[in-house]
């Protein structure tokens, strides 16, 4: 199934989009997600286990099952505020 | 309540003007603003980036929890992303309360679940070359 991943930020800059699909196994996790787009580009953070990811606007875990149409979204360190 | 993620420039009195009024006794505010040097480097200027979606649904999410607090009457956050230059203001959070100290208890919580839970990111460009912040509470 095709999943859509926004990146932002740091995440954005070093996958050089904004916005991708990623084509994972149904029923795939988050984290097997991240494993993919790491594999696709290597250079998106040294340990993929710590890449946050907001699924479908709110932050999901490693183990969250995927569905088709999920918007999930790589969350690089925030820094909001001042 | 209100909460904003916005390009435009933001202040005080704007979002003090969103503030349900009508029985509190005190209007604690916060203001975030660009600060000149940073770990000995000299800033230029600021690029927030936001998730603006997620990043007002999470505002709202912490304005909700400051509100069921005792003696907290209502909160209302602004935050402004794009380029800021040094002394422009990036945050806005004001909190109406019955008395002061549990105001600027609020205020100061909620600019540390900020920082800890929205996504937004703040890019530092000085003149050697730029960095994504990542902040204390991340």
């Amino acid at each position: 199934m095709q999943v859509q991943v926004r990146f932002f930020a740091l995440y954005r800059e070093r996958v050089g989009a904004s916005q991708k699909a990623f084509a994972i196994e149904e029923g795939a996790t988050v984290g097997e997600l991240v494993a993919a787009v790491a594999r696709e580009h290597p250079n998106l953070c040294p340990n993929p286990a710590i890449v946050v990811v907001a699924v479908n606007r709110e932050y999901a875990g490693h183990e969250q099952r995927l569905k088709a149409g999920d918007e999930a979204a790589f969350i690089p360190p925030v820094s909001g505020g001042a | 309540m209100r909460v904003l993620v916005t390009e435009k420039a933001i202040g005080a009195d704007e979002v003090i003007a969103t503030l349900d009024r009508k029985i509190h006794g005190a209007v604690t505010t916060f203001l975030g603003t660009v600060r000149l040097h940073s770990e000995g480097r000299t800033v230029r200027y600021l690029e927030y980036e936001a998730f603006p979606e997620m990043a007002e649904s999470k505002l709202r999410e912490i304005a909700e929890e400051m509100k069921r607090r005792e003696g907290i009457e209502d909160v209302s956050i602004y935050h402004r992303i794009g380029r800021l230059g040094i002394g422009e203001t990036s945050l806005v959070v004001a909190v109406a309360s019955l008395h002061r100290r549990p105001g600027f208890a609020a205020c100061l919580d909620t600019v540390e679940r900020i920082k800890e839970i929205v996504p937004i990111w703040k890019k530092e460009v000085w003149a050697e070359g730029e960095e994504w912040v990542r902040s204390a509470g991340a």
